[in-house]
């Protein structure tokens, strides 16, 4: 028992040393031992009045003195009357925190009821009605965590005064939590019962998991409903959770597949390649960062700012590079390009291995990009959820090149008919060109989205290659909402089916599934109409 | 019939390419056993082992080539039939080591006692005797290829497309292959074998007589491909190479041509796998991995599609390229074997066996011989 005492007297005091209230600036050491030793002499009146005046002072530290009074671990040292915590052999100096070395003569200070009532109404006032709204916080939610009934009456108290909706909320279920283990009319506990269910989580299931078998016959409906009705919730948050999973994987396929689908609507032909653009775009965000972390130090904040356009801007270069250089000598034969364009990224790769070294490069996240948020009963990270706004940001821009610019209308005319198009004077080989550098520059810029959660390494596009493909595929091409359906439907389907079978399972059965669609649909979910698909 | 199959197929390149098979079947094993270390004709152990892994490869290469080379079917799949007639031969061997392993259980393999498997899964059964083990090689990969041809070339997936799904049915199998649960070793395969028929599988007349086995069977092979390609059925499948449509409104049914294409070539390449196995000493799901079909597409394109020797030639060139590499400049294989794709395709489009015919043809001897062989693709220019 002693131990346990202590356990929470030290956990007080490191909870008010971490979090001073703003007003509570600590008075000398002296005085404030002054202060506490007054607690020692004396009948209960002084004692009261003593712990008055050290509530009084405001000191952080006086809540630990007195919380141990009223657990009756106070202990005075006869000889110097001084006043220390804690009766067992290690006892604690009230005004240093340090254990106190010599203890021989001690006495315990002795407390009677109306003391204990007066001494728990100025431990609220210290903590539960401090001016901190923190401090009161971190009080409701170790009250919450207790539920002594106790402390009932003083939190009744401090829950008429507080003016903060979040506290108030907190110290409501913290009643509610008391009175459920009181012996409290039926009506109390029915209304507290519904306080926690309102409130939710799954501490409130615990909550009411425990008290449900000693609690009357009568009520024990009501709080079974509450809890089914809790766990309800609960799993539809875990449906809400599944959902926002698989948009944001979908995100990064759609990001990883978009510039394939376009490559391959305009001209036909799959790049291999493609998943090494998205690996080049990761390693031009690692040397960008490196360039700023040596010379630019507080830029680093910007880092991703500055190697968006960069990143886009080299792999188009090295796209364009590859298209004027290989693959238009390849035309009409789709499955050589396949096979060179392979060829090419095993180079890329090797060169990369061989410039930068095999290992994971260290790719930081910006501080606007780090951490997580609630939302209702989900977490979302941050990076995840700037991901997803990133893919739409990029699709909708594409959506715009395509419709609203004239190498949009010539990218499309080609798709549709090439010799037609060229016929009415569109020059085919530069829309090719300005296709593959799109399509590559996109995948640069998936490139740097992925190396904020994945590993930047030579390896990393090969991981996405064979996702992007079953997108493209899955989604039919020539149509950049056939990719966004695609990837969204093939992202969430797969963190669907994750729970229940596992992710490398979930994964081949993705893989089966579009196996056998793709039999069903050759030519995807939205297949381009008229005779220019029939090769 | 068969006989008159055969006798077509016996045309002189087919019957040069199978005479000089089955010299090297049986001299470099001869060589091997009889000879005495030290003597210039000696072919050391391990250069058999070596050789004879070639082989399997270049069993695969032909198979490849009969659909890519023929048919038109780009598979990058391959790999899988070959890993799974691997497999095959792998758990036979597994059962073979019976008590010896490191647990000593007389029924379950190593991993699966170290994975507390309590008995035999039921896929399990019947591998412990030879002949059901050499039916499941041949079975296993050609039923799948059969049902997997059968929905993919009857909804007419083509091109691309295809080549894409084939690599999406390796990559399933490699992943499904490296999980433990699915009871085939996980990501450390199969190993550790002790012997084949009773034979000690490391004995060096063990490995000479996997290698004569090869190189038979490979000489099979180019009998049975040579035979189908020089008959009727081998004239249409290049016509669906050659102009899918056309041939289907002459009356032909392409899927029913690819069909049967597809399944021989994935038997082929099983037996290849189940070759393979016993020469290397271990199969795990790395032979499942999308690039090495890939890889085994490229040493057809070396060696020249639309040809029989041609594969063998590219497969065992690349691979012995490939150990030489390996070994001597780790860091500059994938350059050779990327710079090795683009170069192929971009200036060799009929491999080394077209660079041949070509400089018969400059020299005028070449005798007229029309163009089943060689693929009729269009010249390497724009198609606008």
């Amino acid at each position: 028992m002693n131990a346990i005492r202590l356990i929470r007297l030290i956990a007080l005091f490191l909870v008010l040393a971490v979090s001073p209230p703003a007003w509570a600036a600590q008075i000398d050491d002296a005085a404030f031992g002054a202060l506490a030793d007054a607690l020692a002499p004396g009948n209960f009146r002084d004692r009261e009045a003593a712990a008055t005046a050290l509530t009084a002072s405001g000191d952080t530290r006086a809540a630990a003195v007195l919380q141990s009074l009223l657990d009756g671990d106070l202990v005075v040292v006869k000889s110097t009357g001084k006043v220390l915590l804690g009766t067992s052999a290690a006892p604690i100096d009230p005004v240093t925190g340090a254990p106190f070395p010599e203890a021989a003569d001690t006495e315990k200070v002795k407390v009677n009821n109306g003391l204990r009532r007066a001494l728990r109404t100025l431990i609220g006032q210290l903590t539960l009605m401090s001016d901190d709204t923190s401090t009161r916080l971190t009080a409701a939610q170790s009250v919450l965590r207790d539920a002594n009934p106790d402390n009932l009456e003083l939190l009744d108290r401090a829950l008429a005064a507080e003016p903060d909706a979040a506290v108030k909320a907190v110290m409501e279920t913290a009643r509610a939590a008391i009175i459920l283990k009181t012996d409290a009319p039926i009506a109390e506990k029915n209304d507290a019962i519904q306080t926690l269910k309102a409130r939710g989580g799954r501490d409130s299931v615990t909550l009411l998991t425990s008290v449900l078998s000693t609690s009357p016959d009568e009520l024990k409906p009501a709080i079974q409903a509450a809890i089914d009705s809790l766990n309800q919730t609960q799993a539809a948050w875990g449906v809400a959770q599944n959902v926002w999973y698989g948009i944001s994987l979908g995100s990064v396929l759609l990001l990883a597949a978009i510039g394939l689908a376009i490559t391959f609507g305009v001209m036909g032909v799959i790049n291999m390649a493609h998943g090494e653009m998205v690996m080049l775009g990761a390693y031009t965000t690692f040397a960008v960062q490196e360039v700023i972390r040596r010379s630019f130090p507080d830029m680093l904040d910007w880092s991703l700012a500055i190697a968006l356009p960069l990143a886009f801007l080299v792999t188009a270069l090295i796209g364009i590079a590859i298209e004027r250089g290989i693959i238009r000598w390849l035309y009409g034969r789709a499955l050589e390009t396949l096979l060179a364009t392979w060829g090419l990224s095993l180079i890329i790769q090797q060169a990369v291995r061989t410039g930068f070294g095999p290992t994971n490069k260290e790719v930081a996240n910006p501080s606007w990009m780090s951490g997580s948020f609630e939302l209702g009963g989900m977490s979302i990270t941050w990076n995840r959820f700037w991901i997803v706004l990133f893919a739409i940001g990029v699709f909708l821009t594409l959506l715009v090149v395509l419709k609203r610019t004239a190498l949009g209308l010539q990218m499309r005319a080609v798709t549709s008919n090439r010799r037609m198009a060229s016929a009415m004077g569109i020059r085919t080989p530069f829309v090719d060109a300005m296709t593959f550098g799109l399509g590559s520059g996109i995948a640069g810029l998936a490139g740097v989205a992925l190396s904020q959660i994945d590993n930047v390494s030579p390896n990393l596009g090969q991981n996405y290659i064979i996702d992007s493909f079953m997108v493209v595929v899955f989604g039919g091409v020539g149509n950049l909402w056939g990719t966004l359906v695609g990837a969204l439907s093939i992202g969430i389907a797969n963190k669907f089916l994750e729970p229940y079978a596992g992710a490398v399972v979930a994964k081949i059965i993705i893989l089966v599934l579009i196996i056998l669609f793709i039999q069903r649909r050759p030519r995807g979910l939205f297949a381009l109409k008229g005779r220019a698909v029939e090769s | 019939m068969i006989t008159q199959m055969l006798f077509r197929a016996l045309d002189k390149k087919a019957i040069w390419l199978v005479v000089v098979l089955v010299a090297v079947a049986v001299l470099v094993p001869a060589s091997n056993l009889l000879l005495p270390e030290g003597h210039p004709l000696h072919v050391p152990t391990y250069l058999v082992s070596l050789f004879g892994k070639y082989l399997t490869y270049a069993m695969l290469a032909l198979a490849l080539d009969l659909v890519w080379g023929y048919v038109g079917i780009l598979s990058l799949g391959h790999g899988a039939f070959f890993a799974l007639g691997g497999y095959a031969m792998g758990m036979y061997l597994m059962r073979q080591i019976g008590p010896r392993g490191v647990y000593a259980n007389p029924i379950l393999p190593d991993f699966m006692v170290f994975l507390n498997y309590k008995e035999l899964p039921w896929y399990w059964y019947g591998f412990d005797m030879f002949w059901f083990a050499m039916a499941m090689v041949v079975i296993v990969p050609g039923l799948l290829a059969f049902v997997f041809g059968w929905f993919a070339f009857r909804s007419r997936v083509t091109g691309v497309y295809l080549s894409i799904i084939t690599q999406a049915l390796t990559f399933a199998l490699l992943l499904a292959f490296f999980r433990n649960d699915f009871g085939f070793g996980g990501n450390n395969g199969l190993t550790d074998f002790k012997d084949i028929l009773g034979f000690n599988i490391q004995a060096q007349s063990t490995r000479a007589t996997l290698f004569a086995l090869s190189a038979g069977f490979l000489a099979l092979f180019v009998l049975i491909c040579s035979a189908i390609v020089n008959s009727k059925l081998g004239k249409v499948m290049v016509a669906v190479r050659d102009a899918e449509s056309r041939t289907r409104f002459l009356g032909w049914r392409p899927e029913n041509v690819k069909l049967f294409a597809f399944t021989v070539s994935a038997v082929m390449a099983g037996i290849a796998g189940a070759l393979y196995v016993p020469q290397v000493g271990i199969i795990n799901p790395g032979e499942f991995a999308p690039e090495n079909s890939i890889e085994a597409v490229i040493w057809v394109a070396v060696g020249g599609r639309g040809t029989i020797i041609g594969p063998i030639i590219g497969a065992i060139l690349v691979n012995m390229g490939k150990s030489f590499f390996t070994g001597a400049l780790p860091d500059y294989w994938l350059f050779a074997l990327g710079g090795l794709f683009v170069v192929v395709t971009l200036f060799l489009p009929k491999g080394i066996v077209g660079l041949f015919q070509k400089a018969r043809a400059r020299r005028g001897i070449e005798t007229a011989k029309p163009s089943t062989v060689t693929p009729a693709k269009p010249a390497a220019e724009p198609a606008e």
